[in-house]
C-alpha cells in the first residue's frame, strides 16, 4: 500500500507500506550497521523514533526469537529500501513484516533511503511522519507540535523490581529501558541482579546493598529526568557506580557536567572509540541521539570517538564510578569492548 | 606509534607475470602502496618482471627494476640499491614467497634488510598449514580435520580414517594449483601425486569434505599497536567447493545473521592478532549453513584478490593502508581518503551490494574441461555495484561480455530437466544459467538449493528475476507498463535484455524510457553509507530520485576501459587507460573513466576525476554520456571492449575522439580492409574464400602448402590451423563444412616468414614508430604468444624503411587519428601486412618502458588535436636504445584441463614478462628465467616427439643439444632418425604400447623438458595432446616450437653467467 514519509522540514518520500499498516509520528534516525535490524527493532533506546536502516536489503535472515533485545519492538516506525520476501537462515521464524504486523508497528520500504539519511545528516535528526496520505500544511504543523518523546524511560523501564540469580557480585540495576544483552553480560559473569523500575528512590536500591550500581541505556534526553538525576545524586558516594548510554548521561548530569542533543547522533556497529588509558582503539555499536559534551570537575574522560571526538567514557577520580556512552554489549555490534563489563565488576 | 623515520629507503616486491590466481590485483596493491611510501617521503625499488603494469612505471617508484623475480636477481637488486626495508606483501603470493626465499637464504640479513608491515614469522604461521592449524588449536578457533602429508601411502591412510570426499590443498601454491577434491581412492591417487609435485615445499594438505558450508571471507587490517578493524566481509553464493576466485561472491554477506556476522567478524580478530599480522590480511571461514559450526579454512597474511574487491567494494584502500602500518603508523593515525575527516580506523559500512562473477577462459578454451572446483581457473572478473541485489547481479552478468543480457541461455534451454540438475550438481560457467532455467521450469527452489548448496535467499531473487523474463516474454511491448518498466529498470534489467524479450529493439524500450522520463541516477561509494559527507568521485548507477553527481562546466573526456582481465586482452590495456587519463589531466582535461573490473588501478578512485563503476555496455555507457556530457570519448584504450562501443556511439551522435568509427570499422571488416590494401598497392597473404572441399585443394594448390585456414564465421583466431598438405586440408574441409556449409572457410598462404610488429602513432599527417619488433617464432603462432625483440638486429634498415612506409600508408588511408597497431611478415624479402587493430595493443607498455616514448600520452595528445611535430619525440622511426628487451609470454594452461598446449595461431598465455640485457642473449636469458623455465644444464634428458614435416630442421637442434651433454628419449620414430646420426637416445613405448610409456616417463619427473611439435592441436584423444597436457601437469617445460627450442638451445650454448649479469635501472634504459 503507497505511503509518506513526510519529514518536519516539509520533504515527502513515496513508498510502499508493510507491517501494521497505519500512521505514525517519531524522531526519524538512521542506523548504519549493515546487520541485526532485529537488535535494532527491540532496543528500548529506539523507542519514540523512526529508525531508518541504511543498509537496502534489510529482513533478509528473518526474525528468530532468541535475537530479541526486549520482549517487543519499540520503534515508532521502520524505514527499509527493500523487505526481504524470502528470508532465510537457520534460525529464521517468521518474515519482518508479520513481526511488525504482530506488534503494530508500521514499515515503509521502497524509499530512497540513502537520500533520506543525507537530509538528516546535512539538517540533523527530525520529527516525521508515516502516513498513508498526503497531509495538510495545518495536520502536519498540529501532528509536530503535538509529538515529543518526553515519557520515553517511563514508557520502557520495568514496572516492577525483579531478581536474577547468580552467585558472584550483586549488582542494582536502574532500569532505563536496558537491552537483555546487558543482563546476559553481568550474568555470564555469575552476577546476581536486582533491577529496579527507573523511579525507584535511592533509599529502596541502597536497601539491597548491592557491590554494583548499574544505570543502564534507555531512550530520549537525559535532562527530561530530573528526577533520576536527583536519586544518582543521593548514591553516589554511597555504592560503585557504573553506567551505558543514558545512564552514563545522567552520571554526569548528577556530578554536575552537561550533555546536548547530537546533529544526527551515533546509530551503528562501526563507531571507533579510543580508549585513552591503554591507548587502543576498539570498534563499537552505537546508539545515542545525546551525548555528554562537559565532563564533570570531579570526573577523567576515559573514551573519545573517533569520529567526532565526542566524549565516549569518563571515570570519577576519586570514586570507584565509570561510565561509557557507547553499547559494550553490542547487539548488534562488534564485541571488542565487552572488557569494560570486567572494568565494571571490577569498580 | 607514528611513522618509524629509520625507514629510509623500500624495496617493493611485484607479483611477476600475469597468471590464473594472481592478475591484475597486484598491480592494483603494488601501485597504491609504492605511491602510499613515496607521499611519506620514502624511496621506493621496484622489481617485478610484468612489463605491462602501471606499478613498473618510472613514477611510481624511484627505482624501477624489471627483472626476473628470483632469489638471484632480487639479490642483486639489494646488493645495488642497498635499501634498508622490504616490504613483502604487495605482490601476492610470488611476492611473498619470495620475500621468505630471500629471508630463509640469510639474503636480508646478510645486507641488513629489515621486514616491514608483516614480520616473516607471521607469514609463516598464516602460511605453513602444520603451524597454523596449532596456532589455531591454540586460540581455540576451530579447523577441518585434516593431515599433512608428503607422500601418497600416508594420505591414503588418513583418508581412510576420515571417510571421502577428501580435500588436496598444497601448500604454498597459487589459485590452488594441484589442489581438488576427491571422491574415492583413484582420484585421491591421482590428485595427490600432482599436488605433491607442484607445492614448493612438497607438502600437501588432506581434509575432511565441508562441502556445501558457505564460504565467508573477512578483510581484516591490523597496525603494530594491535589495533584491528575489519573492511568487509564476503559471502561466496558459491558454498564451499568452489574456489572463491570461481565463485560469485557478494558483499557484504547477505544472509548471516548479526549473531553469526559478529562471531566471525570476532574469530578474524583473533586470528590476526594471534598471527600477529601489521598490514591487511583476507581470512576464509566455512559455515555450516544449520548451526553456528564454522571452520577457519584459511589466512592470506597479505594483500590479495579478495581485498582488491574488498577496496573497491567498500572505496576503503587497503593497500595504501597497510603499507602505511608498515611505516609504523597507527590505524587512528591515518586520514580516512573518502571523508578526509574521519581516520583508517574505522569499518566501511555499505549501503548498496556488490557482486562479483568470474570471467572464465572458456569462450577461448572450447575444449577446456569447465567443471570449476577447488583450482582457480577464471582470468579475471566483473563487479557491480547496485542497491538490490538483482541489479547487482544483473549488471555483472552484461559485464562479462559474453552476450548474455538476460538469464535466457540458448544451450540451457535445449537441456532436459533432468541433464539440467545433473550439471549444477557439477557446477561449471554456466551453472547460473543452467539454474535459472530449472527455475524457468519451476523446478523446486528447495531442490535446487538443497543440490547446489546455494542459499535460498539467492535462489529466491534468482526465481523472480526468470519469472519477469517470462511474463516479459509472453507479454507484448503494449503491455509494458509506465510502472513496471521502472521497476524492471531498478532490479537491472537491460534494454537491450528487455528487448530481446519482448522482442523490439533495444531502441524502442530506450525510447520508451525517455518518454517516461526513467533515467538512472548515480551514487556515491562512500565508506560510510552517506554519514558522512565524502569527497570519493566514485559513482554507481540505481534508478532512484536522487542524482549526487555534481556535473561540470569543465572540458571533459570520457574513457572506456577494458573490462575484465581475459585471455587476449588483459592488464596492457588497463595500463593504457590510465595513462590516458593521466595525459589528459596533464592537459588540464576533466576525466572521467568507465569500467567494471575490480582488480585494475584504473579503478581506484583517485586516479581519474570522476569513476563510473558500471558495465560496459552500449546502454550503461550512453546513461553516463547523457549524464556527463562529455566534450568526447576516447575508446582506442579499452581493447576491443571499447572498440565495439564505435558503431553504436556514433549513430548516437557521440563525439569519439582519434580515429573514426568508420575508419575503425574498414580495418577490422576483412573485405573492406582487402580492399584499402589493394587501392594503396600493400601485399598480403594471397588467399580467397572458398566454399567447396574440391575448391579449396584447387585453391590450395595454386598457392602452394602449407596453407593457413580458418571459418570465416569466428573471431579470435579459433579454429584456425596451418595445414601442410592435401591429406589436412582435405580432413579440415570435411570437417568444417560438416558442421557449417553455409559460410565459407578461408584459405590463405601460409609464409614462413618473419613477423614483424609495429605500434605506430599517426596525427592525420605524420607517423612515429616508437619501435619495430621482431617475433621470435615464425608466423602462425599468435603475436600475443610469441617471444618479441626490441630492437632486433635482424631487420635490415630496408625492412624497416618499408615498415614505416607501409605504416605510414595505411595510417593515412585509414585517417588514424592516435594509435595504430601493424603486423607484418617478411618472406623471401618482401614485406606483407597481416593485421591491423586501430587501436592501442598489448605490446604499448613494454615498448613506452623500453623506449622511453610515452606512447599514450602521445597518443592522448594526437587525439586532443596537438601534432607529432609539436611534441619533441618527432617523426618516423624513433632511435632505437642500446639495450634488448625481449618480451616472454607465460601461460596458465597448466591450471586449465583440457586445454592445448601448444602454440598456434589462438591465443593461451596469460602474461608476459620481459628480460633486458646489453645483448640479445641476455635479455632472452632473463626473459626465460622470469617466465619460469628451468635452464638446466648438466646431464640434462629432453624428450622429443617431432613431427614429420619438423625433422629434418629438428636433427642439427639435437646434434647441438647432444653436444652439450644432452640425452634423449623419444619414441620409435624420431628415436630411429637419432639412433642414425649418432644421438645417445633411448626408445620409449608409446602410449598404446602399453606402460610404462611415454606419459609415465615424463610424470616421473626424469626428464627435464620436452620438445613436443603438434601435428594437429585441440584434439584430446590425440598422443600429441596427451604428452602436451602430461608435461604441463607435471611442471616439466614443455616447448612446441622449433625456433623457441632453437633460442633456448643458443642460450645454453653460451653457458651465460647469471652471477654476470647486470640489472637495469628502468631510468637507464636509454
Amino acid at each position: 500500500m503507497k505511503a509518506y514519509l513526510i519529514l518536519e522540514n516539509g520533504v515527502i518520500f513515496k513508498g510502499n507500506a508493510f507491517g501494521d499498516i497505519k500512521e505514525s509520528i517519531g524522531e526519524v534516525v538512521f542506523n548504519t550497521g549493515m546487520t541485526g535490524y532485529q537488535e535494532v527493532l527491540t532496543d528500548p533506546s529506539y523507542y519514540g523514533q523512526i529508525v531508518t536502516m541504511t543498509y537496502p536489503l534489510i529482513g533478509n535472515y528473518g526474525i528468530n526469537l532468541e535475537d530479541m533485545e526486549s520482549n517487543t519492538p519499540k520503534v515508532k516506525g521502520f524505514i527499509v529500501r527493500e523487505n526481504a520476501d524470502h528470508p532465510n537462515n537457520f534460525r529464521y521464524e517468521m518474515k519482518l513484516n508479520d513481526y511488525l504486523k504482530q506488534h503494530g508497528i508500521v514499515g515503509l520500504q521502497g524509499i530512497d533511503t540513502r537520500a533520506l539519511t543525507k537530509i538528516l545528516r546535512k539538517h540533523g535528526t527530525m520529527k516525521g511522519v508515516i502516513s498513508l496520505r498526503q497531509l495538510t500544511k495545518s495536520e502536519m504543523k498540529q501532528k509536530f507540535t503535538s509529538f515529543n518523546n518526553r515519557e520515553a524511560v517511563k514508557s520502557v523501564t520495568t514496572k516492577k523490581i525483579y531478581n536474577l540469580e547468580g552467585t558472584g557480585k550483586h549488582i542494582a540495576v536502574l532500569d532505563f529501558g536496558i537491552k537483555k544483552n546487558i543482563i546476559r553480560l553481568f550474568q555470564k559473569r555469575d552476577c546476581k541482579l536486582t533491577v529496579f523500575p527507573a523511579y525507584t528512590t535511592a533509599e529502596e536500591i541502597l536497601k539491597i546493598n548491592p557491590d554494583l550500581i548499574f544505570l543502564s541505556n534507555g531512550p530520549g534526553d537525559p535532562m527530561d529526568l530530573p528526577e533520576v538525576i536527583e536519586t544518582v545524586k543521593e548514591l553516589a558516594g554511597k555504592k560503585p557506580i557504573a553506567g551505558i548510554c543514558l545512564g552514563h548521561q545522567l552520571l554526569a548530569l548528577a556530578f554536575g557536567g552537561s550533555t546536548k542533543k547530537l546533529k544526527f547522533g551515533h546509530r551503528g556497529c562501526n563507531h571507533p572509540v579510543k580508549d585513552i588509558e591503554s591507548n587502543k582503539v576498539y570498534i563499537t555499536s552505537q546508539n545515542h541521539g545525546y551525548v555528554v559534551d562537559r565532563v564533570p570537575e570531579d570526573m577523567k574522560i576515559t573514551h573519545i570517538s573517533l569520529n567526532d571526538n565526542t566524549i565516549e567514557g569518563m571515570k570519577h577520580k576519586s570514586l570507584p564510578i565509570f561510565s561509557i556512552q557507547f553499547h559494550p554489549e553490542a547487539s548488534p555490534g562488534p564485541k571488542d569492548a565487552e572488557y569494560i563489563f570486567d572494568e565494571f565488576l571490577m569498580l | 606509534m607514528p611513522k618509524n623515520n629509520n625507514i629510509k629507503k623500500v624495496l617493493v616486491i611485484g607479483s611477476g607475470p600475469i597468471v590464473i590466481g594472481q592478475a591484475a590485483e597486484f598491480d592494483y596493491s603494488g601501485s597504491q602502496a609504492c605511491r602510499a611510501l613515496k607521499e611519506e617521503g620514502v624511496e621506493v625499488v621496484l622489481i617485478n618482471s610484468n612489463p605491462a603494469t602501471i606499478m613498473t612505471d618510472k613514477e611510481i617508484a624511484d627505482k624501477v627494476y624489471i627483472e626476473p623475480l628470483t632469489l638471484e636477481f632480487a639479490e642483486k637488486v639489494i646488493k645495488k640499491e642497498r635499501p634498508d626495508s622490504i616490504l613483502p606483501g604487495m605482490g601476492g603470493q610470488t611476492g611473498l614467497n619470495l620475500a621468505v626465499e630471500l629471508y630463509d637464504n640469510g639474503v636480508l640479513d646478510k645486507y641488513n634488510v629489515k621486514v616491514i608491515g608483516t614480520p616473516i614469522e607471521s607469514i609463516k604461521k598464516g602460511e605453513d598449514r602444520e603451524t597454523f592449524r596449532e596456532l589455531m588449536k591454540e586460540i581455540n578457533q576451530p579447523v577441518v580435520e585434516s593431515e599433512i602429508v608428503t607422500d601418497v601411502d600416508s594420505g591414503l591412510k588418513f583418508a581412510e580414517r576420515i571417510g571421502y570426499p577428501v580435500v588436496v590443498r598444497p601448500a604454498y601454491t597459487l589459485g590452488g594449483a594441484g589442489g581438488g577434491i576427491a571422491e574415492d581412492k583413484d582420484e585421491l591417487i591421482e590428485i595427490l601425486n600432482q599436488g605433491l609435485q607442484l607445492s614448493r615445499v612438497g607438502q600437501v594438505l588432506l581434509e575432511k569434505s565441508i562441502k556445501g558450508w558457505k564460504e565467508i571471507e573477512y578483510e581484516v587490517i591490523r597496525d603494530s599497536d594491535g589495533n584491528c578493524i575489519t573492511v568487509c566481509n564476503m559471502e561466496n553464493i558459491d558454498p564451499v567447493g568452489i574456489h572463491t576466485g570461481d565463485s560469485i561472491v557478494v558483499a557484504p554477506s547477505q544472509t548471516l545473521s548479526d549473531k553469526e556476522y559478529q562471531m566471525l567478524r570476532r574469530a578474524s580478530i583473533d586470528i590476526i592478532d594471534a598471527i600477529g599480522v601489521e598490514g591487511g590480511c583476507n581470512i576464509q571461514f566455512a559455515l555450516n549453513p544449520e548451526s553456528f559450526e564454522y571452520v577457519v579454512i584459511e589466512v592470506n597474511p597479505r594483500v590479495s584478490r579478495s581485498s582488491a574487491l574488498a577496496s573497491k567494494a567498500t572505496g576503503y584502500p587497503i593497500a595504501k593502508v597497510a603499507a602505511k602500518i608498515a611505516l609504523g603508523y597507527r590505524l587512528d593515525e591515518i586520514k580516512n581518503e573518502v571523508t578526509q575527516k574521519t581516520y583508517a580506523c574505522f569499518e566501511p559500512s555499505l549501503d548498496y551490494v556488490v557482486v562479483k562473477i568470474p570471467k572464465w577462459p572458456f569462450d577461448k578454451f572450447h575444449f577446456a574441461k569447465r567443471f570449476l572446483g577447488t583450482k582457480m581457473m577464471a582470468t579475471g572478473e566483473v563487479m557491480a555495484i547496485g542497491n538490490n541485489f538483482e541489479s547487482a547481479f544483473l549488471k555483472a552478468i552484461r559485464s562479462l561480455e559474453i552476450g548474455k543480457y538476460s538469464l535466457l541461455h540458448e544451450p540451457s534451454t535445449k537441456r532436459d530437466l533432468r541433464e539440467l540438475r545433473e550439471r549444477v550438481k557439477m557446477p561449471d560457467d554456466e551453472r547460473i544459467f543452467d539454474l535459472a532455467e530449472m527455475l524457468r521450469r519451476n523446478y523446486s527452489i528447495e531442490k535446487v538449493s538443497e543440490i547446489t548448496g546455494i542459499d535460498k535467499f539467492y535462489i529466491n531473487k534468482i526465481k523472480w528475476i526468470v519469472e519477469q523474463e517470462e511474463k516479459l516474454r509472453r507479454s507484448k511491448v503494449e503491455d509494458l507498463t509506465k510502472e513496471w518498466l521502472y521497476l524492471l529498470k531498478k532490479k537491472g534489467f537491460s534494454d537491450k535484455g528487455l528487448g530481446n524479450l519482448l522482442n523490439v529493439s533495444p531502441k524502442y524500450i530506450y525510447e520508451m524510457r525517455k518518454m517516461w522520463n526513467i533515467n538512472p541516477v548515480y551514487k556515491m561509494v562512500d565508506t560510510c553509507a552517506g554519514e558522512f559527507e565524502a569527497v570519493t568521485p566514485y559513482y554507481y548507477s540505481t534508478y532512484d530520485e536522487y542524482d549526487e553527481v555534481e556535473v561540470t562546466e569543465n572540458k571533459k573526456v570520457m574513457v572506456i576501459g577494458s573490462g575484465p582481465i581475459r585471455i587476449g586482452q588483459g592488464i596492457e590495456f588497463d595500463y593504457c587507460s590510465v595513462h590516458c587519463v593521466q595525459a589528459l589531466k596533464k592537459l588540464g582535461v576533466e576525466t572521467i573513466i568507465v569500467n567494471n573490473n575490480p582488480e585494475t588501478v584504473s579503478t581506484d578512485f583517485d586516479i581519474s576525476d570522476k569513476l563510473y563503476f558500471e558495465p560496459l555496455t552500449e546502454e550503461d555507457v550512453l546513461n553516463i554520456i547523457e549524464k556527463e556530457k562529455p566534450d568526447g570519448v576516447i575508446l582506442q584504450f579499452g581493447g576491443q571492449t571499447a572498440i565495439k562501443l564505435a558503431k553504436f556511439l556514433r549513430k548516437m551522435n557521440i563525439s569519439i575522439l582519434g580515429t573514426k568509427p568508420e575508419q575503425i570499422d574498414e580495418a577490422e571488416d576483412r573485405e573492406k580492409f582487402d580492399k584499402i590494401l589493394e587501392k594503396i598497392n600493400i601485399p598480403r597473404p594471397k588467399g580467397k574464400g572458398v566454399f567447396s572441399i574440391e575448391e579449396g585443394l584447387k585453391e590450395a594448390k595454386k598457392l602452394g602448402y602449407p596453407v593457413l585456414v580458418r571459418p570465416s564465421y569466428v573471431l579470435g583466431g579459433f579454429g584456425m590451423e596451418i595445414t601442410y598438405n592435401e591429406k589436412e586440408l582435405k580432413q579440415y574441409l570435411e570437417g568444417t563444412f560438416k558442421r557449417d556449409k553455409k559460410n565459407p572457410v578461408l584459405i590463405d598462404r601460409y609464409l614462413v616468414g618473419r613477423e614483424i610488429e609495429v605500434d605506430a602513432l599517426c596525427d592525420g599527417e605524420d607517423v612515429l614508430i616508437p619501435g619495430i619488433m621482431e617475433h621470435l617464432e615464425r608466423a602462425g603462432v599468435h603475436s600475443g604468444d610469441s617471444i618479441t625483440i626490441y630492437p632486433s638486429k635482424k631487420i635490415s634498415d630496408e625492412t624497416k624503411e618499408k615498415v614505416l612506409e607501409y605504416t605510414k600508408k595505411i595510417a593515412k588511408e585509414l585517417k588514424v587519428i592516435g594509435m595504430v597497431n601493424i603486423q607484418f611478415i617478411e618472406f623471401e624479402n618482401k614485406l606483407y601486412v597481416i593485421e591491423v587493430n586501430p587501436r592501442s595493443s598489448r605490446t604499448v607498455p613494454y615498448i613506452s618502458k623500453v623506449t622511453g616514448v610515452p606512447i599514450v600520452e602521445l597518443a592522448t595528445r594526437l587525439m586532443m588535436g596537438e601534432k607529432l611535430k609539436g611534441l619533441q619525440y618527432g617523426v618516423g622511426l624513433y632511435k632505437e636504445p642500446e639495450l634488448i628487451s625481449v618480451k616472454v609470454p607465460v601461460f596458465s594452461t597448466e591450471k586449465l584441463p583440457g586445454v592445448e598446449v601448444s602454440l598456434g595461431p589462438e591465443m593461451k598465455s596469460t602474461g608476459e614478462v620481459l628480460g633486458i640485457g646489453k645483448n640479445f642473449h641476455e635479455a632472452l636469458y632473463k626473459g626465460l628465467i622470469g617466465s619460469g623455465k628451468k635452464l638446466r644444464k648438466d646431464n640434462g634428458v629432453i624428450l622429443a616427439t617431432i613431427k614429420d614435416y619438423d625433422k629434418k630442421e629438428f636433427m642439427s637442434i639435437a646434434s647441438e643439444f647432444s653436444r652439450l651433454g644432452y640425452k634423449f628419449i623419444a619414441t620409435k620414430g624420431t628415436a630411429e632418425l637419432l639412433k642414425n646420426i649418432n644421438i645417445d637416445v633411448s626408445e620409449v613405448k608409446k602410449i598404446r604400447e602399453g606402460v610404462p610409456n611415454i606419459l609415465d616417463v615424463i610424470r616421473s619427473g626424469m626428464v627435464d623438458f620436452v620438445i613436443n611439435t603438434p601435428t594437429k592441436g585441440n584434439d584430446s584423444k590425440r598422443d600429441g595432446f596427451k604428452i602436451r597436457r602430461a608435461a604441463i601437469e607435471s611442471s616439466v617445460d614443455i616447448i612446441t616450437s622449433l625456433d623457441t627450442v632453437k633460442a633456448l638451445l643458443n642460450i645454453m650454448k653460451l653457458n651465460i653467467n647469471k652471477d654476470n649479469l647486470e640489472i637495469f635501472n628502468i631510468k637507464e634504459y636509454r
